[in-house]
């Protein structure tokens, strides 16, 4: 009985404490940085796209929500043709973003992305592709990769020998 | 000619007001179970979610209407209709103010058990023509269960009515002129405030209904606006005995300065606030918790209060 009475003096007294609802629409939250939301392509510092093309993405997605087609500049340097995700499928698990090799795709903390039609649910590229770095600001990987594209031969990447010269390389 | 055109007035008032209450209930006493647990409750539909009322008839006008082709189909549609025309026959008894009440019955007391009893039907009576196990169940218990209370309800009363001297409901009142007695009927008040909690069914007596066991107890079958019934009438059910609380033990309409049909209100609303209020602070009761506080407290101490209201009485002359 005491018991009783003593429930009803708690519960009665949360009637002056701060509600613990956030009201999402008008209020929001900060969700972690590393939080898997909406995904995005990145570009380079220099504003190049990060993506490669490689399909790696695709391939990892366990749903296979990623469709892409590759294609190649004059100079050489690899991008997608056009970029698809289908958000309607997506499981935001991640996977993309881990087998990216140049920080190209990325999970941003956005997830308020309902649609009332499930067509508006696939992004294309010019929906995926944002104007900065995303998570990582210096990361450029044509920079670092050895591989030779227009305004930058073999060796001229950051770290990098040049090649060795085979005709010099006499005993 | 005044006097039909005064009747008619009364009526109106006396059917319109508990319905009014009734329905604003649906909100209240949602907005208010999220008060007390921290969080805002239906605030989206109209202002502070006052239109959440029309919307929810609205979604149980245009439900389906669905009759169980297993279900003895007269009753089962009589059920709900029982519980909303008893309790809202009770309220003819009320008096909202003085000389404002629907019938002055000198034995508007014992009218009120007898609809209250009367109202038990409904939920035997929807449990048993569902002809489907978790009804039946709920509608074996809701009848235990009215049994054990309905003793103590009428008990808890009798101290009342034996002080004011009178079963009329106006003279109750006008007795609590010097003392309101909640005072010197405590134990009286605590039985009706437990009876009227079981009669309601509500927690922690909700045992007929007791979601987490028997799906939704007596009304399981039940959908579209006869279950729309019984949800009404349980908030009709609440506004009954707040009323009842308010003009047997706290005086009815006997306040200073505000008119009486306010203070009548208030008082009133301030007990159904504690029927919400204990609905979410309090667990359910096991079956045989239920029946032991019945018989072997509630019971008895109605008994010896009656012993020694009638003793006092006697030695005073």
């Amino acid at each position: 009985m005491l018991s009783a009475l003593r429930a009803l003096w708690i519960v009665l007294r949360h009637t002056f404490r701060p509600k613990d609802t956030i009201l999402f629409p008008e209020e929001h939250f900060q969700l972690p940085p590393r939080y898997r939301g909406r995904i995005i392509l990145s570009r380079d510092p220099d504003g190049e796209e990060r993506c490669v093309a490689c399909y790696l993405c695709a391939v990892a997605c366990p749903v296979d929500c990623i469709a892409l087609e590759a294609t190649e500049d004059e100079t050489g340097r690899r991008y997608p043709k056009w970029f698809r995700i289908n958000f309607s499928r997506c499981i935001f698990c991640g996977f993309c973003e881990e087998a990216c090799p140049t920080y190209a795709i990325q999970l941003t903390p956005d997830f308020d992305m309902a649609e009332y039609h499930r067509e508006n649910m696939v992004y294309e590229k010019e929906h995926l592709l944002i104007a900065g770095t995303g998570k990582y600001h210096d990361y450029n990987f044509y920079r670092i990769a050895g591989v030779a594209i227009g305004g930058k031969d073999k060796g001229e990447a950051e770290h990098e020998k040049h090649p060795a010269d085979v005709w010099k390389l006499m005993p | 000619m005044a006097e039909i055109v005064r009747d008619i007035v009364h009526i109106l008032v006396m059917l319109l007001v508990p319905l009014i209450i009734a329905g604003g209930l649906v909100w209240a006493e949602r907005r208010f179970l999220g008060v007390l647990q921290d969080r805002h409750g239906p605030n989206r539909v109209g202002p502070m979610g006052l239109l959440q009322v029309l919307a929810d008839t609205v979604k149980l006008l245009f439900k389906e209407d669905w009759t169980p082709p297993f279900a003895d189909k007269p009753v089962f549609i009589l059920s709900p209709a029982i519980i909303v025309s008893t309790v809202l026959v009770s309220f003819t008894v009320i008096p909202l103010a003085p000389g404002f009440v629907v019938e002055e019955l000198n034995i508007g007391l014992l009218f009120f058990l007898g609809m209250s009893s009367l109202g038990v039907y409904s939920v035997a009576l929807a449990g048993w023509s569902s002809r489907s196990k978790y009804p039946l169940l709920g509608g074996l218990r809701a009848a235990a269960q009215m049994l054990g209370y309905e003793v103590f309800m009428g008990l808890s009363i009798v101290g009342v009515v034996m002080m004011a001297g009178s079963f009329d409901l106006g003279s109750i009142v006008e007795a609590q002129r010097s003392l309101w007695y909640v005072g010197p009927q405590f134990v009286g008040f605590v039985g009706f405030l437990v009876a009227g909690l079981a009669e309601t069914r509500r927690i922690p007596f909700d045992l007929p209904e007791a979601e987490s066991e028997l799906v939704a107890g007596y009304h399981s079958e039940y959908s579209g606006m006869k279950f729309g019934l019984f949800f009404i009438g349980e908030y009709l059910g609440i506004t009954l005995f707040s009323a009842l609380i308010t003009v047997l033990f706290f005086g009815g309409w006997l306040g200073p300065v505000l008119p009486p049909a306010v203070w009548f209100l208030i008082k009133t609303l301030i007990f159904i606030g504690l029927f919400i209020l204990l609905r979410a602070s309090l667990p359910r009761l096991r079956y045989d918790q239920l029946m032991a506080l019945g018989w072997k407290v509630m019971l008895p101490l109605g008994l010896i209060n009656l012993m020694v209201t009638a003793t006092i009485i006697l030695a005073k002359g």
